[in-house]
């Protein structure tokens, strides 16, 4: 679906990560845009840590949205057809979806915004956590037509360009993830929860919801708490934990995982 | 999911005339529950009408009518927002810790006030479409009676139906004595009291609330009361997050001095409706706040359970949870 008449144009960050790493790949590049064979060197540098300290510059690469012809599905194929427009990581999107297509299956199918990831696809998982309007919400139990005028933030709209967010940076530093198929939803989810934290917002294991006094600090059982619908089946929770009090905290917190001997 | 139309409502007179008369139409709130039960094909609605964009979201002091001093809570409002409304953690802390028991930040985020009412039972024969279900398909028979009913009902419960209601929220607002205030497509409003709103299964276990075709809910309204400094909500589930409760207890107590003037006790996940512990309420009233009373309240209150095969636990559970309650009720939350 590569549509031949857009390459990828690359920022000069990008060009100068990929003169670094593969100068001999570098005007191939620039000829055809970045391909599966590049992709795959890439990742074969960055298993030996090479790449590391341009993993935004990277993952900006890899996660950019194609330029496929998204916005013009066959019509034939919506049935109910509703007519949206939303802004999504700044971007204005109209387009016109099947009326029980779900932001999650809008934002991967339809915008090439796969960072978001379908787990249960009941509301069960938060794998698919996005933040909508500044609050996280579950994009599978969402219709993408009610979105009409709403602003959505996604994994991929979390970093500042180049500059990773601090939640980003800290489970990068604490682990916290294994296989990462649940990390976009666990970061959307901590990212609107460091907000829900200045705000005063109670828990169910607040002590007294009664005391409202502007901004709390939060226990790491507070933490658990509320990242509870956010689940992680390879058990990075001590890490996630660690991630998110580092951040919300302002305080260094010891790594749960230390190199061997 | 079913093609469906979708229309989204911007004032409510529009939204109630957009489902009149459409048996198989139904109001889109936050759709966690509605989106869940259509993907499973539990819900088969030919159309919806998303009615987030109405301006039923206001929570503020009633001013007049028998409720006067007590609070209104819109109906379209989001579940984060009623839990952390000031008047609510002030007046009301024990809808607060309801609210915030159940489900998950996201999820609370996008649910609404009036849509945690209308909550479907999660009751797994419901939901799996090829098993028989007099709620789902009246008439097939219940296949939880016999079937695995570790989560199911201990009160109230009949030969058609042992499911239990989900709602967090509405145990608090059963123990508060809430008002359901509902508009019709001719613009009628009427006040349903909370004990009236959810049914028992009885013969008709597909009819679960007493609202008309078409009606909708507006807002819900908490009467004033005593309760805020002493009362609590107990919720005991198979994990410490995220997963509904097998059994849940909201308490209040009214003192004076350490003699109890009023108590409230409300269970969930025991029934198909919240369930008031009326029995264990009029025991504690004119008693001191000890253990003791507790424990005779709460055995009072038990009495009438009849467990089915796989959750006689419920039993025991229920009658230590709501001493659990009372007691956490009794040590208060100083505002």
């Amino acid at each position: 679906m590569m549509n031949g008449d857009e390459k990828h144009q690359l920022t000069e960050d990008e060009k100068k990560l990929f003169e670094d790493l593969m100068p001999e790949d570098l005007n191939d590049i620039l000829d055809t845009g970045v391909n599966r064979r590049h992709f795959l060197k890439l990742m074969t540098l960055a298993g030996g840590g090479m790449l590391a300290a341009q993993s935004a510059v990277a993952e900006q690469v890899f996660t950019r949205p194609h330029s496929i012809p998204l916005d013009t599905a066959p019509l034939a194929a919506i049935e109910n057809g509703v007519d949206v427009s939303f802004r999504v990581n700044g971007a204005a999107r109209k387009l016109t979806v099947d009326s029980r297509m779900t932001l999650l299956d809008t934002l991967r199918e339809r915008l090439a915004l796969t960072g978001s990831k379908k787990g249960c696809d009941h509301g069960q998982c938060g794998a698919c956590t996005v933040i909508v309007d500044g609050q996280r919400v579950l994009s599978c139990l969402t219709l993408a037509a009610s979105c009409e005028g709403r602003s959505v933030k996604t994994i991929e709209g979390v970093a500042q360009g180049n500059d990773l967010h601090p939640i980003q940076a800290a489970f990068l530093k604490h682990d916290g993830f294994q296989c990462g198929f649940c990390t976009p939803g666990q970061i959307c989810s901590a990212v609107a929860l460091m907000d829900e934290a200045k705000r005063g917002d109670a828990s169910y294991v607040t002590e007294n919801v009664r005391r409202k006094a502007g901004p709390v600090q939060l226990s790491n059982e507070e933490i658990r708490e509320r990242m509870s619908g956010n689940i992680c089946r390879c058990g990075a929770y001590p890490n996630i934990v660690a991630a998110i009090q580092e951040v919300h905290s302002g305080e260094p917190v010891e790594q749960t995982w230390h190199f061997a001997d | 999911m079913r093609p469906f139309k979708y229309t989204s409502a911007t004032d409510i007179s529009s939204a109630v005339k957009g489902l009149a008369g459409k048996p198989n139409a139904k109001f889109l709130a936050g759709g966690t529950n509605l989106l869940d039960l259509m993907k499973e094909d539990v819900e088969r609605p030919d159309e919806l009408i998303d009615i987030n964009r109405l301006p039923l979201t206001n929570i503020k002091t009633i001013t007049i009518g028998t409720n006067q001093g007590g609070l209104s809570i819109g109906g379209l409002g989001k579940n984060t927002d009623a839990a952390n409304h000031p008047l609510v953690r002030q007046q009301y802390p024990l809808l607060t810790q309801a609210i915030l028991a159940g489900a998950s930040g996201q999820i609370r985020n996008m649910a609404t006030n009036g849509g945690n009412l209308l909550q479907r039972t999660r009751c797994p024969y419901f939901y799996e479409v090829s098993m028989p279900c007099n709620k789902r398909e009246p008439g097939t028979g219940c296949s939880a009676l016999q079937g695995v009913n570790r989560l199911h009902a201990i009160f109230g419960w009949s030969e058609k139906c042992v499911a239990v209601y989900p709602s967090d929220m509405s145990i608090a607002l059963a123990a508060l004595d809430a008002v359901v205030t509902v508009r019709n497509a001719s613009g009628q409003e009427r006040a349903i009291p909370f004990a009236d709103f959810h049914r028992l299964p009885g013969d008709t276990p597909e009819k679960e609330t007493s609202l008309n075709p078409g009606e909708l809910i507006t807002a819900i309204e908490l009467p004033k009361n005593n309760f805020a400094n002493h009362s609590y909500y107990l919720k005991v589930r198979d994990r410490a997050s995220y997963a509904f409760a097998l059994i849940s207890v909201a308490a209040a107590l009214e003192l004076n001095g350490n003699k109890i003037s009023k108590a409230r006790i409300a269970m969930g996940g025991v029934a198909h409706k919240p369930w008031r512990v009326l029995k264990a309420e009029q025991l504690l009233v004119g008693k001191e706040a000890t253990e003791a009373n507790f424990r005779l309240a709460a055995t009072a209150g038990m009495a009438d359970a009849r467990p089915l095969e796989h959750n006689k636990f419920k039993v025991e559970l229920g009658n230590r949870s709501i001493v659990l309650a009372l007691q956490q009720a009794l040590n208060g939350s100083k505002s």
